[in-house]
C-alpha cells in the first residue's frame, strides 16, 4: 500500500521486541540462576549473565536430588511427568475419537443425551469438584498410581466436539463410497476417518500434552509418594518459605526442565499447536 | 447436526461411546453430584455423625467475611488480569499483524509462555520479586517502595496479577493475531480508500470486526483466571498474607483441604459450578449471535 | 473527471517475481477502459497500483495532471469496486456508502443527500438500514457501486466485480456498470478475465499477459486484427482455429495440401517459412465441392448450441472447428467443402506468435 509505513513499522519492532524482552526475562532470570551457586543468589548479587555452576546444578538436579525435604532426582519427576502427559493426551484422544464416531455416523436412540452428557462437562475443569474426585479415586484405590494421575483428567468433552466438528465436514459422499466399495463402519472408521483426521489428531495430542505435563492441583493431592511426584509438583516443594533453605539454583534448574519439553513442542510444532488450540476453543 | 450418511446399530456405537461415558459418569458426574449432596450435609466436630441441614451450609458460607473477601478478590484479580492481558495481547497482535519482516519469528517469540505451567509461571515472578533476593524487588526498594509481597497483601495481589497477566498474553495473542488475519484485506483495502487513517481504521473497522474474538476471549480468561491460577496463587503466596489473594477456587481447596469443613468446601464447590454453567451458556448464546452477524 | 497516464509501470515483488513488466498507455477522460487476460497476468496488480494499494516499483501513474505514485489511496480521489464487494460487515448499506464521506469532513446533510441521491439510481433505497449479510449478492453489488458513486470521483476502478454473481444477473448488471458510467462520464478502469465482458464494456480494450500488454485498441479492432496468436485465441468464442503452415508465395499459406489466401501477410517472407494460421469458427463458410479456393473438411461431429451449431473435424489432417448457421445440414461424419474470406486469415510468426500483417 501507499503509505508512509517507515515510522509504524519502526514503531511496530519496538513494541514487539519489548513484548519479547517482557516475555523472555523471567525466563532468562531463571535459566541464569540456574547456573550460579546458592550464596550468590541469596545474597542477592545474581548477574545478568551465565555463571560457572550450570553443569553441576543439572547435573545433581537430574540425578540426585536437592538435599532438602524433595530427594527425589528430578529425572524420575520427569518421567512421571512424561507418563501421565502421554497417558492424558493419548487416552482422550482414543475416547474422543470413538465416541465422536458414534455420535456422528450413527442414529441410535439416545443418541443426543450422550452427547449432552458429555458437552456439558466442557467447560467444568477438576478445580470445581477436587475434593469429591479426590474421594472417588481414593475409593478406587487409585491414589499414587498413573492411573489415578491420569484417568480422571481424560473425562472432557473438548476432544469429543473437535472431532465431531471435523466428521461433520468430511462429505456424505466419501461414506457413501466406501460403502459401494464393501466397507464397513470399521473398515471405514480405518481407512478413510482415522487418515483425513491425522492432521486433528496431532494438533489435539500438541494442546493436551501441554495440559496434561501441566497439572498442578490434581497431582498435588493425589501423589503421596515421592516416587509419584510430577516435576510441576516437585519444585513446589523444592521452594520454602524460608529463603535460607531453599536451594534456589537447583528450584530454578527444575522450573528451566519443567519448562523444557512443553515449551520444545510448541516452538517444534507450532503450527499443530495453534490449529490445535484455535481449533479446540471454538 | 446431522449425516445424512450413516450406520444403524445399538450395541457397537454404545460400545464406541462406553469408554468415554463410564468415565464422565465416575469422575464428573458422581464428583459432582457428591459436592451438591456434600454440601447439605454437616458433619459434627468428630466426624462421628452426620446430618443433612438443607441449606445451612450456604447460610454459614455467605455470613463469613472471609467468602466475601474470596469474592471480592476474585473479582479485583479477574478484572486486572483480563484487562492487562487482552490489552497487551491486542497491542502485540496488532504490530505483528503489520507485513512486518520477521514477524513470525516475533509470533513464536511470543506464543511460547502459552507452554510455561501456570505454576512454574508463579515460580519464576516469585523468583524475580522476592522481597530479600529477588532482581526486581530490588529494584523497586531501591526506588524507596517498601516491596514486601509476604506482608502486604496488595503488594501480593500485584504480583500475582502480574504473573497470571504474564502467562495469559500468549494465549491472547494467538487469538488476536487469528482473528486480525480473518478480516478479509480488501475490506481493510476499502476503507483505506475511503480515507480512514490508520487510528481511525482500527477502531471503526479492524476493532469491531474482532469483537466475536474479543468476546470470547473475556469469557475464556475468566475462566482461566478462576481455576488455572489456581497453581500461580498456590507458588507465590499460597492465598496469603492474611487471604489477601485467595481467590474462591484457592478457598475451595483451603477450606475442604484439612478435611475440617467438607460441607462448606462443597457448598462453595457449588456455587463456583453455577457459576461456570452461568459462563458456558453466556457464550453459548453469543456463538448464536455471532453465526446471524 | 481525468485522464489516467501510466508509463513504463512496473511491478517487482519482494522475491524478485515481475508482475507488470513496463506498461505505458493512456485512459481520456471519460473512456472505459478494459484490462483483460488469464489469470496471473498482472492486470489486477496493474489496477491496484493505479488504485495506490500497491506500490509502484518503477515507471509513474497519473491521475489528471498529477504524478500519483507517492500519494496514498484516500488522497487519489479514486473509489473502487471489489471481487467480493468488501462491504463492512458490521455497518448498515447507509453507513456502507457514508464511512468514505465521514472520513473526509463532508457535512451531514451533504453525506444524507449524496447517499439518497446514490440509493436511488441504483434502486436500494429500501435497503439502506439492512447489514450486507442480509442482502442478495446483487444488492451487495449494488452497495458496493454506491459506496463508489456517493466519492463523486475522479476515476471508478473495478476489480472483476461481477465473478461472484450467477450468468444471468451478470449480464444485467454489465449494462447496468456500462449505463452508470456513461451517465456520470466517469473514467473508469475495469479488470476482468471474461472476454465478453472485455468486449462489450470497453472502449479500450487492453489484452495482457505474463506481465505485458499484448494489445490496446478497440474491442473490434483487437477482434478483426489480433495482434498476437495469444490475443486471437482469447479474444473470441469459441476460440480460433490456430494450424502450422508454411509460407507458399506473397500472401499464399499452404496446409497440407490445401493452399488459402491470406490478404493481411507481409509480402517479404520467404517461401516454406513455418508459419501458424488462425482462422475463427465464425468465418468460414460453406462452399459447394470443387469451388474456387475451397478447403476439404472432414466432419466428425456436430455440437447443437440452439442459435448455431459447431462442426468438429479434421481439416487437412489437423483438428478444426466450424460454426454454422442451424439451417445447414450437414451429415454427422464426412467431406464437406469450406471457403474462408481472405482479409479474415491471420497468420503468426511460428516462434514469437506475432502478426505477420501488412506493415
Amino acid at each position: 500500500m501507499v503509505e508512509d509505513r517507515r515510522l509504524g513499522d519502526a514503531i511496530a519492532y519496538v513494541i514487539l521486541s519489548i513484548g519479547v524482552l517482557i516475555v523472555a526475562f523471567p525466563v532468562w532470570l531463571t535459566f541464569v540462576a540456574s547456573s550460579w551457586d546458592n550464596p550468590t543468589i541469596i545474597n542477592g548479587q545474581l548477574p545478568l549473565y551465565p555463571g560457572p555452576y550450570l553443569f553441576d546444578n543439572y547435573y545433581r538436579i537430574l540425578f540426585v536430588g536437592t538435599s532438602g525435604s524433595t530427594r527425589e532426582p528430578v529425572a524420575s519427576m520427569m518421567l512421571n511427568s512424561f507418563v501421565m502427559a502421554l497417558a492424558i493426551a493419548l487416552g482422550k484422544i482414543v475416547i474422543s475419537v470413538l465416541s465422536a464416531y458414534a455420535v456422528v455416523y450413527y442414529r441410535f436412540p439416545f443418541r443426543m443425551t450422550a452427547f449432552w452428557i458429555i458437552f456439558v462437562t466442557l467447560m467444568l475443569p477438576v478445580e470445581v469438584r477436587i475434593f469429591p474426585t479426590f474421594k472417588v479415586v481414593s475409593d478406587l484405590n487409585m491414589l499414587d498410581t498413573y492411573q489415578g494421575l491420569a484417568v480422571p483428567l481424560i473425562a472432557s468433552a473438548t476432544g469429543t466436539l473437535l472431532f465431531r466438528q471435523f466428521f461433520m465436514t468430511i462429505p456424505d459422499e466419501l461414506l457413501e463410497a466406501s460403502r459401494i466399495d464393501g466397507a464397513g463402519p470399521f473398515r471405514f472408521f480405518k481407512d478413510t476417518v482415522i487418515p483425513l483426521s491425522i492432521t486433528t489428531i496431532a494438533a489435539l495430542f500438541v494442546i493436551q500434552f501441554i495440559y496434561g505435563w501441566n497439572q498442578y492441583l490434581w497431582p498435588l493431592l493425589i501423589t503421596t509418594k515421592d516416587s509419584m511426584q510430577t516435576i510441576v509438583i516437585g519444585i513446589r516443594k523444592m521452594i520454602v518459605t524460608s529463603d535460607a533453605l531453599t536451594e534456589w539454583p537447583l528450584a530454578m534448574a527444575t522450573a528451566m526442565l519443567a519448562m523444557l519439553p512443553p515449551v520444545f513442542v510448541v516452538i517444534v510444532m507450532q503450527r499443530l499447536f495453534v490449529k490445535g488450540l484455535v481449533e479446540t476453543e471454538k | 447436526m446431522q449425516k445424512n450418511a450413516y450406520f444403524s446399530g445399538l450395541t457397537v456405537p454404545a460400545l464406541l461411546l462406553l469408554p468415554q461415558l463410564a468415565i464422565t459418569l465416575v469422575f464428573f458426574y458422581w464428583p459432582a453430584s457428591q459436592a451438591v449432596w456434600q454440601s447439605f450435609l454437616l458433619q459434627d466436630a468428630f466426624g462421628i455423625s452426620t446430618d443433612f441441614v438443607w441449606f445451612e451450609n450456604y447460610v454459614t458460607l455467605f455470613s463469613k467475611p472471609g467468602y466475601y473477601k474470596a469474592f471480592v478478590n476474585t473479582a479485583i484479580f479477574s478484572t486486572f488480569v483480563c484487562i492487562l492481558s487482552l490489552s497487551i495481547a491486542l497491542l502485540f497482535a496488532v504490530m505483528a499483524d503489520r507485513q512486518l519482516r520477521g514477524a513470525e519469528v516475533f509470533t513464536t517469540l511470543l506464543i511460547w509462555p502459552y507452554a510455561v505451567a501456570p505454576a512454574i509461571a508463579g515460580v519464576l515472578w516469585l523468583f524475580m520479586f522476592d522481597p530479600s533476593l529477588g532482581m526486581l524487588a530490588r529494584g523497586l526498594q531501591s526506588l524507596g517502595i517498601a516491596w514486601n509481597p509476604r506482608l502486604d497483601g496488595n503488594h501480593a495481589m500485584a504480583l500475582v496479577i502480574l504473573a497470571a497477566t504474564w502467562k495469559q498474553i500468549s494465549y491472547n495473542f494467538l487469538f488476536f493475531l487469528a482473528g486480525l488475519q480473518s478480516i478479509p484485506k480488501s475490506v481493510i483495502e476499502a476503507a483505506v480508500i475511503d480515507g480512514a487513517r490508520p487510528m481511525r481504521r482500527f477502531w471503526t473497522i479492524v476493532f469491531p470486526l474482532l469483537s466475536p474474538t474479543t468476546f470470547f476471549l473475556l469469557v475464556v480468561n475468566i475462566v482461566y483466571v478462576f481455576f488455572d491460577t489456581f497453581g500461580i496463587i498456590d507458588t507465590v503466596t499460597g492465598g496469603g498474607p492474611s487471604g489477601a489473594t485467595e481467590t474462591l477456587v484457592y478457598k475451595v481447596y483451603s477450606d475442604g483441604k484439612g478435611g475440617s469443613d467438607l460441607g462448606g468446601s462443597a457448598a462453595q464447590s457449588v456455587i463456583l459450578l453455577i457459576m461456570v454453567i452461568a459462563m458456558t451458556a453466556v457464550q453459548f448464546k453469543f456463538i448464536e449471535r455471532k453465526v446471524s452477524y | 473527471m481525468a485522464q489516467v497516464t501510466l508509463t513504463h509501470v512496473k511491478k517487482v515483488y519482494a522475491g524478485g517475481v515481475e508482475a507488470v513488466k513496463g506498461v505505458s498507455f493512456d485512459i481520456p477522460d471519460g473512456g472505459f477502459c478494459v484490462l483483460v487476460g488469464p489469470s496471473g497476468c498482472g492486470k489486477s496488480t496493474l489496477l491496484r497500483m493505479v488504485a495506490g494499494l500497491e506500490t509502484i516499483s518503477a515507471g509513474e501513474v497519473s491521475i489528471g495532471e498529477r504524478v500519483v505514485n507517492a500519494i496514498g489511496p484516500a488522497d487519489r480521489d479514486i473509489a473502487m469496486v471489489f471481487q467480493n464487494y468488501a462491504l463492512y460487515p458490521h455497518m448498515s448499506v447507509y453507513d456502507n456508502m457514508a464511512y468514505g464521506l465521514r472520513n473526509r469532513g463532508t457535512p451531514k446533510d451533504e453525506i444524507d443527500r449524496r447517499v439518497k441521491e446514490a440509493a436511488r439510481i441504483l434502486a436500494i433505497e429500501g435497503l439502506l438500514e439492512r447489514r450486507p449479510k442480509q442482502l442478495s449478492g446483487g444488492q451487495r453489488q449494488r452497495v458496493a457501486m454506491g459506496r463508489a458513486i456517493v466519492r463523486k470521483p475522479q476515476v471508478f476502478l473495478f476489480d472483476e466485480p461481477l465473478s461472484n454473481l450467477d450468468a444471468k444477473l451478470r449480464v444485467q448488471m454489465r449494462v447496468e456498470i456500462k449505463k452508470l458510467q456513461r451517465a456520470l462520464g466517469v473514467t473508469a478502469i475495469y479488470v476482468t478475465h471474461d472476454q465478453v465482458e472485455a468486449m462489450t464494456l470497453s472502449d479500450k480494450l487492453v489484452v495482457m499477459n505474463g506481465g505485458q500488454v499484448e494489445q490496446i485498441g478497440l474491442p473490434a479492432d483487437v477482434y478483426k486484427k489480433p495482434a498476437s496468436k495469444f490475443v486471437a485465441t482469447f479474444i473470441g468464442s469459441p476460440p480460433m482455429n490456430i494450424l502450422p503452415g508454411t509460407i507458399d508465395g506473397p500472401g499464399i499459406v499452404a496446409l497440407g495440401d490445401a493452399i488459402l489466401e491470406a490478404r493481411d501477410l507481409r509480402q517479404d517472407l520467404p517461401a516454406q517459412t513455418a508459419v501458424e494460421v488462425g482462422l475463427r469458427p465464425e468465418d468460414v463458410e460453406i462452399a459447394s465441392e470443387g469451388e474456387a479456393g475451397s478447403l476439404p473438411f472432414d466432419v466428425e461431429f456436430i455440437e447443437e448450441l440452439g442459435a448455431t451449431q459447431l462442426f468438429h473435424g479434421q481439416l487437412a489432417g489437423l483438428p478444426f472447428v466450424m460454426q454454422a448457421a442451424t439451417d445447414v445440414v450437414a451429415a454427422q461424419a464426412g467431406r464437406i467443402w469450406i471457403t474462408i474470406d481472405p482479409d479474415r486469415v491471420h497468420v503468426f510468426d511460428s516462434k514469437t506468435g506475432a502478426r505477420l500483417g501488412r506493415v
